[in-house]
């Protein structure tokens, strides 16, 4: 059974003006325990709208999100979002360390061991010696690997991310998607990605979905099978590569293809 | 913190100069000295008056009225701030009678304090209440409402409910804005207790000064003057060293900002 079934999920909005935009506009899928999945999609596309919805924190036009069985009304416990701007989901008065027992005391984890457990998560993050220190005298990779940390502290069964490397830059961003699949082939936990790059979308994936403009809708279903570990380099170099790349370009690069 | 280093010789020392021109002058015009005796004078009367006894306890009185007031004003306006900035509908019922009541001097409610409690120190302490809570209720309704939207979404899908995000996140997150507040509302509170002591006080530092006056004893009136100057100074003082401890985390940050 799917860890996470989302059902003709749809959202629209009523603008100051009165009129009514649609976000999403029906979208049905699942997906699969221990999965990799992204959805790549043009900007504005309504990409964050569609993961606020399945976290929970925004309710639904229509349709219906289950996680194991359970329909999502509010956010659900087993389930955490991890957003774009880490400088605005870090809590600038906690140092990293106590960002990241956030994580674990969201939990319910206040025992002795927590601490022991955020630090050894924070050396898996790569931010040993940096345990002290508070968000703003981290560098943004930094920032959004405490970010991501902190997230895996709540040992979630699905971990949403909306584009978390869209504002870094290129070199830090090729740096977190490799420390990304080490955690997720380590903890095994299921990874929905959203992301307007597509090429991160097919390094990363197992599996990929790709939304229209507004109303987005999944125009395309993509398999990935590159043998993992992946490799910046080589895996990037193969033809394969370069036709997915191609494949989903076409449809969602030029607004001709509406 | 203030090192030797961060002290600002150059202006202690044009506060020197200007104390030194007073003294100087005060003693080449001595038919002037009447209204302003040389600062000798002054510093005589004030360590005369405060081994004397009374200027000790009128000190005693009104800082103690001060704290009262002070402390019960900060708490009843960031707990009024806090379910105000957090509750959009209780705002927006009583935006307009603050946007109404705070402009107003608040020295105009002494009468009315007077009307009501008589003179003493439960109608200094109201007023010291009143006039104290305006600040500090702006700045947490700020605050509060000045929360990244991000930082409680993040809560939320955390999973904590609506009371954990208001002391783990709006609580933290408003901070910043609660205490700037609090130091407006530090030197609000010492004018409004200085004031109404001057009004209908028989006891306290305010009362002290306008009764040396009146008794045209000048030296002794700056030497109370001095005295709640260097009141407002110590407190503030205080007031900066317990915000650096408790904001910590920021002090760094807006050094890096305004460099």
């Amino acid at each position: 059974m799917a860890i996470l079934d989302i059902q003709n999920l749809s959202k629209s909005y009523r603008q100051a003006g009165g009129d009514i935009t649609v976000a999403i506009g029906n979208i049905t899928c699942q997906v699969e325990a221990g999965e990799f999945v992204s959805f790549v999609g043009p900007s504005g596309c309504g990409k964050t709208t569609l993961l606020m919805s399945i976290a929970g924190l925004l309710a639904p036009s229509s349709g219906r999100v289950t996680i194991n069985g359970k329909e999502v009304a509010g956010p659900p416990p087993n389930l955490v979002l991890l957003f774009q701007e880490y400088n605005k989901s870090l809590f600038a008065w906690r140092s990293v360390l106590g960002n990241v027992r956030f994580g674990l005391a969201a939990r319910g984890d206040h025992s002795a061991a927590a601490e022991k457990k955020a630090r050894l998560l924070i050396e898996l993050v790569g931010l040993k010696g940096f345990e002290k220190h508070y968000p703003w005298e981290l560098s943004g990779g930094m920032q959004q690997r405490v970010a991501i940390a902190r997230a895996l502290a709540y040992q979630p069964e699905v971990l949403l991310m909306d584009e978390p490397f869209g504002s870094l830059d290129a070199l830090t961003r090729l740096e977190l998607e490799d420390t990304l699949l080490r955690l997720w082939a380590e903890l095994k936990t299921t990874i929905l990605f959203i992301t307007h790059d597509i090429e991160e979308a097919i390094y990363l994936s197992d599996r990929i979905w790709v939304l229209s403009r507004r109303p987005s809708q999944i125009i395309q279903e993509l398999k990935i099978d590159f043998a993992r570990p992946r490799d910046q380099l080589s895996t990037r170099a193969g033809s394969r590569f370069m036709e997915l790349r191609n494949d989903i370009y076409r449809q969602i690069g030029s607004p001709a293809t509406l | 913190m203030t090192g030797w280093k961060q002290i600002n010789w150059r202006g202690w020392l044009a506060f020197g100069l200007l104390l030194l021109s007073w003294e100087l002058g005060a003693r080449a015009t001595p038919k002037l000295q009447l209204y302003f005796p040389p600062v000798s004078q002054i510093f005589a009367a004030l360590g005369q008056a405060l081994m004397a006894g009374p200027v000790a306890q009128h000190l005693g009185i009104t800082l103690g009225r001060f704290f009262e007031g002070y402390l019960l004003s900060a708490a009843l306006a960031v707990t009024l701030g806090v379910v105000l900035g957090y509750i959009g509908f209780l705002h927006s019922l009583f935006e307009t009678v603050i946007e109404l009541l705070r402009p107003m001097p608040s020295v105009a409610i002494i009468p009315v304090a007077i009307l009501l409690l008589g003179i003493g120190d439960s109608m200094i302490v109201a007023v010291t209440v009143y006039a104290t809570l305006w600040p500090i209720l702006i700045n947490t309704i700020d605050g509060v409402r000045h929360v990244e939207p991000t930082l409680i979404d993040t809560g939320r899908s955390f999973g904590l409910k609506r009371r954990q995000i208001l002391w783990q996140i709006i609580l933290p997150g408003a901070a910043p804005y609660i205490v700037t507040g609090l130091r407006i509302g530090l030197s609000i509170a010492l004018i409004l207790v200085t004031t109404a002591e001057m009004i209908a006080g028989s006891k306290g530092l305010g009362f002290f000064i306008l009764d040396e006056e009146r008794g045209m004893n000048s030296a002794n009136m700056y030497a109370g003057i001095v005295l709640v100057a260097l009141m407002g100074y110590l407190l503030n003082r205080l007031f900066l060293l317990l915000e650096a401890r408790a904001l910590r985390w920021r002090h760094g940050m807006r050094v890096r900002e305004s460099a």
